[in-house]
Parts: C-alpha cells; structure tokens; sequence
C-alpha cells in the first residue's frame, strides 16, 4: 500500500460519498417532513440517470447542460407521484405513514423498475463525452475531472437545499410542518402543500444524483434499488436532524467502502455498508451526527 | 363578530360537544370556564378549524367557517395559541414570530407586527436568535402570544395559556393580555383553568361541563354567583355539590 493508493482511493471515496450523501438527503427530508420511508427513491435516481443518458445518446445533449432539464422533469414527476399515489397517506398518524409508505413505495419501485427493464432493457448504459477520460494530475495522484465535478455539484445541490430550508418562507414552513404539522396549520400554513413540494425537490435532487452518477458508471434499471439501500444507509447513519450531517455521513460510508477494499476486497466492499448499518442500529439508533433538540 | 349555533362535535365515535352555542362581539373578551375534560380545548379546535362539527354552524363575519380550510382561518382573522404554546422548538425565536404572519396578507406588514410584538415582549427580542425549545416556560408562553399576534388577528383563541406557569408571570400574561384587548381591535376568546383570574379580566363568561354549555353570563356577575363560588372558586360552605 503505497501513499498514492491511499490517496487515490480516499479521493474515489470522497467523490462517491458526496453521491451518496446527495441522495440520501432528499429520502431524509421527506421522512423528516411528513415520515414517509420512500424506498423508489433510488427509482428517482435511476429515472434521472436515463433522462441524461437518452438525452446525451439521442441528442447530444451534455449530462452537465441537461442537468436542468432533467431536475424539473423528475420534479414533474415527483408531483405526479405525490399526487397519485403517496396523498393519501398524509391522513394517517405518523406510524402508520412509515409502514404505509414502506409498502406503497416498495410496490412503486417494482413497477418502475420493470417499466424501465421493459422499454429500456437491463443492457448496461454509459455515458462517454470526450472529457470522460481526462484526469487532473496532483502530487501523483489522478483525479478525473467528472468526479471532481460530480463532487462540486452534489455538494452546490446540498448547500441549495440547506439555504432553501433555512432562507425562504417556503423552506421555514417546510420545517414548521416538520416539527409540529397541527401548530403549522394554526399559523396558516397549507401542510398538504408542503409535503407535495418536499416530495418533488426531493425528487429532482434523486435527479441531479443520477446524473451525476452516469457520468462516472454505468446505468441498468437495477441501479435505482441499490441506491435506495445506500441512501437508506447513509439516513441512518447520520440520523434524524441538520442536512450537514447526512452529507457528511455519506462521505464516510463512501469512504469506508473505499479503503475496505484494501481489507476485504472488491467483492465484499457492498457488505461493509450493511455491516455498519446493523451495528449503527443495534448501538446507537439515534444515529452518528444527530442534532440536541 | 363570532357566531357558533348548536354545534356537536365527535371524536371519531366519542361526542365531545352537544349543541354548543357560543358567540364573541367586536372587542370583546369571552371566557370560557370549567373542568377539565369539559371540551374547552375541543371547542378551541373546532373554531380553528382542526376539528370539524357534525352539526350547527360556527360562523365569523358572516361566512360560515365550519366549511373553510384551517389554514384559511387563519388569513380570516383568527388565530389561536394552543395549549402548551405548540412551539417550533428547534427553530430561532425570530423564525417563530415569521411563521406567524405566514398568510399573505400579515406577510406584508410583518417588519411592523415584529416591532409590536417586540414592544409587548421586551424580553422575546433579547431572545430572539435562541432556539424557542430553550426559552423558559414563561417566555414560550408569550413567544406564542407573539406568534400568533403575528397574523394580525381579529380574534385571538388563548388556550389555557396560563398553565404550569408561576402565579406571577400568570398576573404579568394576563396584564398583557388586557393590553392586547385594550384597543378594541382586537376580541379575545380565552379557555381557562384558572377561573378567577380569567372572569377578572371582563367581558362575559360561559361555563361549559361534560360537553354542554350550563351558565353564560357577564364575568363579574359569574364571579359573584353561589355556583361559580362553590364549584370553581372553592370559597363556598359546601365542599361540591354532588
């Protein structure tokens, strides 16, 4: 193990955490706003990551300049979703939302999943511009440039969504609804709208990561369940509580994996983050970067 | 300005209200006393618009509000300080006070409604980049006062706001919320544990038991009264009249 592989993994970690943090911060303002569990969040991803891909195949189009155009579409499709199929649960008592939710979105992700299997195929898809290959030499080591701005852009998303929270009026009212949805209906607020538009900016946050993933990797329909887990891992990990945490969560398990592979090998480097999210659970539930209320 | 007609109200299956008819006037301060399960809070929520009546009708500057969205309520007028204050605890004291003039139209005047609400509560604006969670519970009491002074209420609902406090910040919420009265801009309906205190304020008073309205009169005259004496003020001969 010499220096360089060090680093040169470490920077492989970082870069991949960043997306994992990315993804799981929207799957965590949805179960800190209105206790929704939605495992098609990886779905999202994946939808985002083959609105890119066609885009880029079909037309041309660069997976940076259409990051735009495929954020609103899936936030289109966040809303639709929300509306179909997720409103309703918004009636019952937190508990039963959790369960609901869980099952509701585990039905989703099956379905779009093989939707996406059935009109796309499972072939593997990759995204290769001419600047896929180009690499940023420094102190030795080789930083491709998608990743760095992969990184650069997971973590804007996340400083976007933090200044939306705790800026605007809308993002005030998402967190009031958050933390007392009765108290935020006294004071005018409409929850039900809220929750709608939590859904979708989640949802097009899924997006931007999906992007930003097929730049690097290749995409099949499966992808979206994986980074459901991966997402899932990093929320408990980090915790209910500020966004910072989530981001940073995501860092480590990205990291983690990395250097595991020095210990473990390639084949087991998925197991490492399930052996975490057990002993996470089964020692401190509360999580690793929980916020004192 | 506050019309309610014969409401009952349900919890699920369970009936909490039986023909309820209340009604406040401009300017005025209303109590409403009794023990507690009487349906107090219940009655508070329905005006609200939490909780819906099965039948009657609640109705506030001629529209019918039992037919409004909650979150409308508010923008008609109609504020309430829930039990307990309801505090957006991991959020700052400003950021409270903001998402009270949530409706659009408090939105506009919000600058001027937090220098009101600065003035009342000298003590909320030396507070007002702490976390409301760790206010003293004297301070949350009046940062939801403020709060909900925010939407620039015709009608202020106080929810037992007098509860678990000490006896002197009871007097000093209460002097203040005097105040708030005082210009007659602004009505108030208040629920109350603590009888005394709340028919000393004026105005006029309903007493509510087991879901029903049994006695309505002007406060002082309530305070006056053997009944009120005996069952809420404990200053009868007879301990209970069972």
């Amino acid at each position: 193990m010499t220096a360089e592989a060090i680093g040169q993994t470490l920077i492989y970690g970082i870069t991949i955490g960043s997306l994992y943090g990315l993804a799981a911060v929207g799957l965590s303002l949805i179960f800190g706003v209105m206790s929704y569990l939605n495992v098609a969040h990886g779905t999202l991803l994946m939808l985002g990551a083959y609105a890119s891909y066609w885009l880029f195949s079909l037309y041309g189009v660069d997976p940076f300049l259409s990051i735009p155009v495929v954020m609103m579409t899936v936030f289109l499709v966040g809303l639709i979703l929300y509306v179909l199929v997720f409103s309703t649960l918004a009636k019952l008592e937190t508990d039963s939302r959790i369960k609901n939710s869980l099952l509701i979105s585990f039905g989703l992700m099956l379905v779009l999943d093989n939707l996406a299997i059935l009109f796309w195929t499972a072939d593997e898809r990759t995204v290769t511009t001419f600047y896929s290959g180009a690499v940023l030499e420094f102190l030795g080591l080789r930083l491709p440039y998608v990743r760095l701005s992969g990184l650069a852009l997971a973590v804007m998303g996340i400083l976007a969504l933090h200044l939306l929270l705790t800026k605007t009026y809308f993002g005030k009212s998402v967190r009031a609804a958050s933390i007392d949805w009765e108290a935020a209906t006294l004071m005018g607020i409409k929850v039900n709208k809220t929750y709608l538009f939590s859904f979708a900016i989640s949802s097009a946050l899924a997006a931007l990561c999906g992007t930003l993933f097929c730049l690097s990797y290749a995409v099949t329909p499966t992808i979206g369940e994986a980074w459901s887990i991966k997402a899932l891992i990093v929320v408990v990990l980090a915790g209910m509580g500020r966004i910072g945490g989530v981001f940073f969560a995501g860092l480590l398990l990205g990291v983690v994996e990395s250097v595991s592979v020095f210990f473990v090998g390639a084949s087991y480097q998925e197991v490492v983050g399930l052996v975490i999210f057990v002993l996470v659970l089964m020692f401190k539930p509360q999580g690793l970067f929980t916020m004192k209320v | 300005m506050l019309e309610i007609h014969a409401i009952d109200v349900f919890y699920g299956d369970l009936q909490a209200l039986w023909g309820v008819s209340l009604n406040v006037q401009q300017g005025e301060i209303v109590s409403l006393v009794g023990p507690n399960g009487a349906g107090k809070s219940t009655l508070m929520k329905t005006v609200s618009g939490l909780l819906r009546p099965a039948t009657g009708s609640i109705i506030f500057d001629g529209i019918r509000l039992d037919r409004v969205p909650a979150y409308e309520i508010v923008e008609m007028g109609i504020c309430m300080v829930p039990e307990g204050g309801r505090l957006f605890s991991s959020m700052s004291v400003v950021e409270n006070l903001e998402l009270g003039a949530f409706n659009i139209e408090a939105r506009k005047e919000r600058f001027e409604a937090l220098e009101r609400v600065y003035e009342i509560f000298p003590v909320i604006k030396a507070r007002k980049n702490q976390m409301a969670g760790t206010l003293s519970g004297g301070e949350q009491q009046m940062l939801a006062i403020g709060r909900a002074l925010m939407s620039q209420p015709k009608l202020l609902l106080l929810d037992e706001i007098s509860l678990g406090l000490a006896p002197l910040l009871v007097q000093s919420i209460f002097r203040v919320i005097k105040m708030i009265n005082d210009s007659k801009q602004i009505s108030l309906l208040l629920v109350e544990q603590n009888v005394r205190m709340a028919l000393e304020l004026g105005g006029r008073g309903y007493i509510i038991e087991t879901g029903r309205i049994v006695g309505h009169d002007e406060a002082q005259r309530l305070l006056e009264s053997e009944k009120v004496k005996k069952a809420y003020l404990g200053l009868g001969e007879v301990q209970g009249e069972n």
